[in-house]
């Protein structure tokens, strides 16, 4: 995407902001609370309107349409906050947006909790297991880019770990790119082979994982750590 | 859906009047059956498409006020096309007539109209618990942006469900137009009643309106029965207790 501008209602809360995400790619999007990472990736998946700018997935332009399409396209959001659907089962959240022959039993392997649990509602699950529901949700839509919107928030320190070898995992084996926004520093570095920092909605740094890693000036500067 | 509209009511009475029209032309009860519930679905989704999907970002207000809209119309519509008298059309063959079980007496159409509501409501149940286009409603009620971040195009389910919810209001009011007299203004009696029902039941739950509609049925004929100048004051102070004790309705999700 290239000199992306959105916000809500009057007001611009990311400006002119380009980011890459390269096809097998994993890239951070880091930045402090209220720096824009959630609209901008809100923005990204067709939830939030674009001022200016334009996006493209895979070649084709994407700004502009209805999430539903953006969906479509291939590319998948995993929500701050999870938003499973407190009214519908385990399963059925994952059936929801189910495409191209997506098989539940795929995601039940990864997530062995999911089929203990598949009829049970999504309001009456733990934390953890509303992470794996969501991201086992959004893999059921056949993505072949995952945008993670601080899939860290509110999780044990284990539980955090074990994403983090799951969305390796899944990089690996299912060739995904991956489009992180983390407050959660370790996570994100274990993570991703690039980073962006965001701050007050525009992109102030961007690098290698690794240099950014090693950098504690940095970290200090963007993110106060 | 979080919609609010009004013209149910102007539904219902547009399916009455398609009974009236077709079984006058045709004299076939069950043509209409099958007419009434499809034309009134058809008006209902061009209305979602034409008007109503311009209002879901505009709240509640915006759509009482185009639903209510509607209803002026619609009366005006058909009191232009059918004129201010009251009509009424016989139950088809077969139906007629009345029968006594261990000293009531219940017309046999009653019965019809006890086995259309019970697979109406099989239908809704069936449909809302276990089929797909239930749990993306179920979904939809809760969070619509979730449901379109997965490929689920809302605006086709909205306006198939409201198409949907017309046409059963039509289909309403061609069972109900043998039994009831058929005149511009029907609308009112049905539309308030269903909006009890539907708030005392829990918005956004099916099985909320079947309850809603059980206990609303009954306390109006007891009521009617027992103390028939107060019928109507005990369907309201049944929706008033029932909100009192729980706001969100019998069956509501939590807001």
């Amino acid at each position: 995407m290239r000199g992306l501008t959105a916000g809500y209602g009057g007001l611009a809360v990311v400006r002119d902001v380009d980011l890459r995400v390269a096809a097998g790619e994993a890239v951070a999007l880091l930045g402090r609370n209220g720096a824009g990472k959630t609209t901008t990736l809100l923005t990204i998946a067709g939830a939030l309107p674009i001022r200016s700018g334009s996006i493209a997935v895979d070649g084709r332009p994407a700004a502009g349409l209805p999430s539903y399409r953006i969906a479509r396209l291939g590319l998948s959001l995993i929500p701050q906050g999870r938003r499973i659907f407190p009214a519908l089962s385990v399963e059925e959240n994952l059936t929801l947006g189910a495409r191209r022959g997506a098989v539940v039993g795929t995601v039940q392997e990864l997530f062995p909790v999911l089929a203990e649990r598949a009829r049970v509602f999504g309001s009456n699950l733990s934390g953890g297991e509303q992470q794996m529901l969501a991201i086992g949700r959004a893999l059921m839509t056949q993505p072949r880019l995952l945008l993670m919107d601080e899939p860290s928030e509110g999780l044990a320190p284990q539980v955090v770990r074990q994403i983090g070898e799951l969305v390796g995992r899944l990089r690996r084996e299912r060739d995904l790119s991956i489009l992180i926004a983390e407050q959660n520093l370790a996570l994100a570095l274990a993570v991703a082979d690039r980073v962006y920092v965001l701050e007050r909605g525009e992109v102030v740094h961007e690098g290698t994982a690794a240099a950014f890693g090693e950098d504690r000036a940095l970290q200090r500067r963007y993110l106060g750590v | 859906m979080d919609v609010l509209n009004l013209a149910h009511g102007s539904f219902y009475m547009l399916g009455a009047y398609a009974a009236f029209a077709v079984v006058s032309k045709t004299g076939n009860f069950w043509l209409a059956l099958l007419l009434g519930p499809l034309s009134v679905g058809l008006i209902g989704g061009l209305m979602e498409l034409l008007l109503f999907r311009r209002l879901y970002q505009r709240g509640h207000l915006a759509q009482v006020l185009l639903s209510f809209g509607f209803t002026l119309v619609f009366v005006d519509l058909v009191r232009s096309g059918f004129g201010p008298r009251t009509y009424g059309i016989a139950p088809p063959p077969g139906l007629g007539g009345a029968f006594h079980v261990a000293g009531a007496s219940f017309t046999k159409y009653d019965v019809f109209i006890l086995g259309v509501s019970v697979l109406v409501a099989l239908v809704l149940l069936v449909a809302w618990r276990l089929l797909k286009v239930g749990a993306v409603l179920r979904a939809g009620v809760s969070d619509k942006e979730m449901v379109g971040l997965l490929g689920i195009d809302l605006g086709l389910v909205f306006t198939l469900t409201f198409a949907f919810g017309a046409a059963l209001a039509g289909l309403g009011g061609v069972v109900a137009a043998p039994f009831v007299a058929i005149y511009p203004a029907m609308d009112d009696n049905v539309l308030i009643l269903a909006l009890v029902v539907v708030v005392l039941g829990g918005l956004g739950s099916i099985e909320g309106a079947l309850a809603g509609s059980l206990l609303i049925g009954l306390a109006f004929s007891f009521g009617t029965f027992y103390l028939q100048e107060f019928s109507i004051a005990i369907v309201f102070a049944l929706m008033a207790a029932v909100l009192v004790l729980r706001p969100r309705g019998l069956f509501g999700i939590r807001q």
